[in-house]
């Protein structure tokens, strides 16, 4: 009984998680449209976050901090440096699209389109 | 009660792709970012429910206010219909 | 068809990475009992409560264990600040009104009622990022979140420039000079174990680790704010020569 209950979790977590990867390389590939494109990134940085989540979750764990009255917990913990790496890798990414729309901007500006099958001359 | 946590995290799973592929399909751009926003919302509930309070807080300030506010702070400066420019492409061969 | 190519390669990819990540199983302990110290996770549970002194692992491993890599990552975000502002570059005489329409006064007043409050939150968050979850990052943004507020509200709002670089460079020379002085009583950068440290789940523990975290709370909302402020102020051009029929 438990046992299917796991799988079902563990099918929707992992399956979701690869669903967003995919789905924001699809639009890297296949999308013309430059904020279409930083959208694709941003989906992928979601699903990879959601990812290295999941594999440092344990069944029935609890947050990796010591609450008071609860100091000797450290047995249920789940792992904690895989949500510090995501941590640090949610603030990268928001650096990476603001730079990333920066530049679509200028490019804009530069072309007046932000299609990149539009954008002939590639001199800046 | 196990219950409960199965189908919220299979119901939140299933939103989080309906919402993504939505944001690739939109046309309206508008539209498409504030699913992207949606989607960073879905994440943080289910980085509660992996006990990752952390990750979802930083991912509620990070990932729902400020980069939705850059995307449409750039929809703002550019355009805001994905078709729109072909029109301008259009225009371009006729010139 | 490329359409179609694009597809194939993607359902080869997912099948990979779904036959991968089914070998992992979900939810099964990998750490090991904490008493063992098998792995890496497990040696920072263990050992957290006893060498710092902070109830929150998360920010044990990123401001203190993993410190240099968040001192790396702030400067990755100075760098992107920078860069947007070099990308973005505008003459002074191109200066121009961010907003056309001024805000409604609804907007106006929420916004100066908020400000504080959003302020006041992003300042408890990362004062407590060693207690609860939280910390410098969320704080800063907590805080950025609160200066967009008056960003959109308000036209004549600016953020004065000269300020954010002093908070930012103050805020980077604390968190690097906390590091030296570990490097010169401890012999390794960002060394916590000479500083006092207080009880545990007091506001006043953890040694250096919340000195830290504020640094970082400081230096992220400035340069969130930066970020912010930068691509709001964008000159909004809408006459490109290419694109004459705007609807």
């Amino acid at each position: 009984m438990d046992f299917d209950f796991q799988n079902i979790v563990t099918i929707s977590v992992y399956g979701s998680a690869i669903a967003l990867i995919l789905i924001g390389i699809y639009a890297v590939l296949i999308k013309k449209h430059l904020i279409k494109i930083v959208i694709g990134m941003s989906l992928v940085d979601a699903g990879l976050h959601l990812l290295f989540v999941a594999i440092g979750y344990i069944n029935n764990g609890t947050a990796p901090i010591f609450s008071p009255g609860y100091e000797d917990a450290a047995t249920n913990m789940v792992d904690p440096v895989p949500q510090a790496l995501v941590l640090t890798a949610i603030v990268i990414g928001f650096a990476v699209t603001a730079v990333a729309l920066s530049l679509v901007i200028r490019l804009y500006k530069h072309h007046g389109t932000v299609r990149i099958d539009e954008i002939k001359s590639l001199k800046w | 009660m196990i219950y409960v946590y199965t189908g919220a995290i299979v119901l939140l799973a299933m939103l989080l792709v309906y919402v993504a592929l939505y944001a690739i399909r939109q046309k309206d751009l508008l539209y498409a970012v504030i699913a992207t926003g949606v989607v960073s919302l879905i994440l943080s509930i289910v980085f509660l429910m992996l006990q990752a309070p952390d990750v979802a807080l930083t991912e509620a300030a990070i990932g729902i206010a400020l980069t939705t506010i850059a995307f449409v702070i750039t929809i703002r400066n550019t355009a805001r219909y994905e078709n729109d420019n072909a029109q301008s492409g259009f225009n371009n061969k006729k010139e | 068809m490329k359409k179609f190519f694009v597809i194939a390669l993607l359902a080869i990819l997912g099948f990979y990475l779904t036959i991968a990540f089914l070998q992992i199983p979900f939810g099964q302990n990998r750490l090991g009992q904490p008493q063992d110290e098998a792995t890496v996770g497990a040696y920072y549970l263990n050992n957290t409560k006893e060498k710092s002194a902070v109830s929150n692992v998360v920010t044990a491993i990123v401001v203190n264990y993993r410190g240099f890599d968040t001192l790396g990552e702030v400067t990755v975000l100075f760098l992107a600040s920078t860069g947007l502002a070099s990308i973005l570059y505008r003459r002074k005489e191109e200066e121009v009104e961010r907003i056309n329409k001024p805000s409604s006064s609804l907007l106006q007043t929420g916004s100066k009622f908020l400000f504080p409050l959003v302020v006041l939150l992003g300042i408890y968050v990362f004062i407590h990022g060693h207690l609860t979850p939280g910390g410098g990052f969320q704080g800063g943004a907590i805080i950025a979140t609160g200066f967009l507020l008056m960003l959109i509200a308000y036209q004549k709002y600016h953020v004065s420039h000269s300020m954010l670089t002093w908070v930012e460079s103050l805020a980077g020379v604390l968190f690097v000079s906390i590091g030296l002085w570990g490097l010169i009583t401890g012999g390794t950068f960002l060394e916590n174990s000479y500083f006092p440290k207080g009880v545990l789940n007091s506001l006043i523990s953890g040694g250096a680790i919340p000195i830290i975290y504020i640094a970082v709370g400081f230096k992220v909302a400035a340069e969130l704010t930066g970020v912010l402020d930068i691509l709001l102020n964008t000159k909004e051009e809408k006459s490109v020569p290419s694109n004459q029929n705007e609807k």
